[in-house]
Formats: structure tokens, C-alpha cells, sequence
């Protein structure tokens, strides 16, 4: 076959990356029956969060969204500690780290790919780029611990504050495919779909000028499994000797991770792009059980 | 960071998980959790 045809192919060959992004889409989400039917799954796994951003409100949804689960259990009439749900989260980002946002996240797959889309890239300065990336954390502590834990309302029961006025998966997953599906829930829709919508349509403009937008400086998820990416069983890791400085990784990353000053910050979400960019081979992953962490500090040559 | 640190900060945190999980199973959240994720979400999906 002629090399340019070769390369063509190359070219065009799902990365693995995207292999696994679409497999995780279709498993957390493969209740078929429910985008036919504007009903949603209704199965002993709903008991179970998913690690993943995954409305439990999708029709196709076979686990429970985990940032729903917290504030439903915060908010619930019980009002209790989410021991349950903050214990799967604890042994996801123990485990893995922001690595289920990288290829496990159908929202990110999402996000991927609409930056495909041809347009003009936008890179964000680092003086806005900055706080940007906290508003994730203020999220998650006000809408999904705060408001829900402590807010006050007639019934006893608050609102999830995220999923009600932020969440686009919510919007995207489920509030979209079980209006088009089920007209009783389409007469329903009001204002705050329209608010719904709104948000959902900014995010995802947003999405194809700037790289993962969203995981950026919204999700609440990501948020919290940053808090373990330096402690996670999986990790990055950079060989010093084989590195030569060329940037090719940062470059690469839709993250914007400084890769040879720190591979495991908390905004990386394990993608595997700076992997694949680096011409030395010298970024590698996997599971580490017991080594000193690739990003201790050294001095590059 | 030194690797016993990480090692220690690991081995808490998964301990500290099992822990939650067990405190959770044992308190019947899970069964909170499935009856909230079998309906549909008004305000997940932007009724209200």
C-alpha cells in the first residue's frame, strides 16, 4: 500500500483513547429500551454510582450519577453523611484519579469531540486561566455540599442544587431524549428547561474553541477526584533522562498541564495525549503500587 | 514527595474508603441512593 494511503489510515484509526471513551458511553448507558420507550432504567445496579458524570435521569442510564447521589443523600429528608457515596468516589480517585475523566466520561467524549469541530483554538491567558479552574471547587463545596446539606425548604428536602440549574449532562442525557421521547414530560417543560438549555448550549460552544471547557472549570467530579491524582494507584509517569524538552506534550494536552514540570497535577485527567505526542517515548502510565511518584521535583537538564 | 508519604497517604485513604462503604451499606444509603435513581429527576432534567 503507498505510504500516503498508509498514513491516511493511520490517521483515521480510532485511538485508543476514543476506543475506550465510546465503550464506556455505551456500557454506562446501555439501556436501549429507554430512549425508545421516554422511561428510564429501573434495576438493582441504579443502587450503584457510576464513576463517571452520567445523569441517573438518561434513559439509557444502568448506575447512579454520583454527584446526584451526594446531594440527594445530603438533601434527603434524612439528612444524613453521604458515608456510601463518598466512599465509592474515595476508592475511584484512590484507585485511578482523574483517569475516569480522561476515558471513562461520556460528557468528556462529548467535549472531545466538538473541539474537532474546524475553528479557531482558543488559548486561555494564565492570569484568567487560574481562577478559572477553582469555580469547579467552589461548586462542588456550595451546589453539591453546602446548598443541599444546609439549605432550608418547606418540605425538608432541598433541591440538588448542581443538576437543577448546572449540570449539562443532566440536560444532555436525560432532560433532551426523554422530552423528545415522552410528550407528558414535554408539556412540563418551562423556564428553568429553557435556563436548562441555555447553560447547556454555552458549555458546549465553549467546548469547541477550548479543550475539555468543562472539566476545566465547571465539573464538580473532576473537582474532587483532582484531589487525589498525586496519591491514585495510577499515575504518569516522566523519564528525566529520555525527555529533551521539545514541549511537544504540553502542547498536546487539553488540559494545559505543565507535563515535564508536574505529569501528575490535579488538572490532569490521564488522556494519554502527551503520551502520544512525545517523540522520545519518555511519558509512560500505569499502576504503581509503592514507587516515588514521577513529578517529585528534579531539575530537567 | 517521598514514596512512604504516598504510600501511607494510599493505604489511608483506601482504608478510610472501605470504612465509608461499610458505614453506608450498614446505614442502608445504598437503598437511598437506588430509590432516588429509579425515578426520573425533574430537576436533573430541567422540569423542576
Amino acid at each position: 500500500m503507498p505510504r500516503v494511503h498508509r498514513d491516511r489510515l493511520k490517521k483515521h484509526k480510532l485511538r485508543f483513547q476514543r476506543k475506550i471513551q465510546l465503550l464506556s458511553a455505551v456500557l454506562v448507558n446501555g439501556y436501549a429500551m429507554g430512549f425508545a420507550k421516554g422511561k428510564i432504567f429501573t434495576g438493582p445496579t441504579k443502587a450503584v454510582c457510576v464513576p463517571v458524570l452520567n445523569c441517573y435521569s438518561c434513559p439509557g442510564a444502568l448506575g447512579a450519577c454520583p454527584i446526584g447521589s451526594l446531594q440527594a443523600v445530603l438533601g434527603g429528608a434524612n439528612r444524613r453523611f453521604p458515608f456510601y457515596v463518598l466512599g465509592l468516589l474515595t476508592l475511584f480517585g484512590v484507585a485511578l484519579g482523574r483517569l475516569a475523566c480522561g476515558l471513562f466520561c461520556p460528557f468528556g467524549l462529548v467535549q472531545d469531540l466538538l473541539h474537532k469541530i474546524p475553528s479557531p483554538k482558543l488559548k486561555v491567558p494564565k492570569r484568567a486561566d487560574k481562577p478559572l479552574r477553582l469555580l469547579k471547587y467552589i461548586i462542588l463545596i456550595v451546589m453539591v455540599i453546602l446548598l443541599p446539606a444546609f439549605a432550608a425548604t418547606a418540605t425538608g428536602v432541598t433541591p440538588p442544587f448542581f443538576c437543577k440549574y448546572l449540570c449539562p449532562a443532566g440536560t444532555l442525557g436525560g432532560g433532551v431524549p426523554l422530552l423528545l421521547a415522552n410528550p407528558s414530560l414535554r408539556a412540563l417543560a418551562g423556564a428553568l428547561f429553557c435556563w436548562k438549555t441555555l447553560v447547556l448550549a454555552l458549555i458546549l460552544a465553549a467546548c469547541v474553541f477550548i479543550p475539555r471547557a468543562f472539566c476545566r472549570y465547571l465539573c464538580p467530579l473532576g473537582a474532587f477526584y483532582s484531589l487525589f491524582n498525586r496519591f491514585s494507584l495510577y499515575q504518569m509517569t516522566l523519564d528525566r533522562d529520555k525527555c529533551v524538552g521539545c514541549k511537544k506534550c504540553e502542547r498536546a494536552c487539553p488540559m494545559a498541564v505543565e507535563v515535564t514540570k508536574r505529569i501528575n497535577s490535579a488538572e490532569c485527567i490521564r488522556c494519554g495525549k502527551c503520551r502520544e505526542a512525545c517523540p522520545t517515548k519518555a511519558i509512560g502510565s500505569g499502576m504503581d503500587l509503592g514507587r516515588k511518584p514521577a513529578d517529585a521535583p528534579e531539575k530537567l537538564p | 514527595m517521598k514514596s512512604k508519604t504516598v504510600l501511607a497517604a494510599r493505604l489511608g485513604l483506601l482504608a478510610l474508603a472501605a470504612a465509608f462503604l461499610a458505614i453506608g451499606l450498614l446505614g442502608r444509603e445504598h437503598v437511598e441512593v437506588f430509590q432516588k435513581a429509579v425515578k426520573i429527576c425533574l430537576e436533573c432534567i430541567g422540569i423542576g
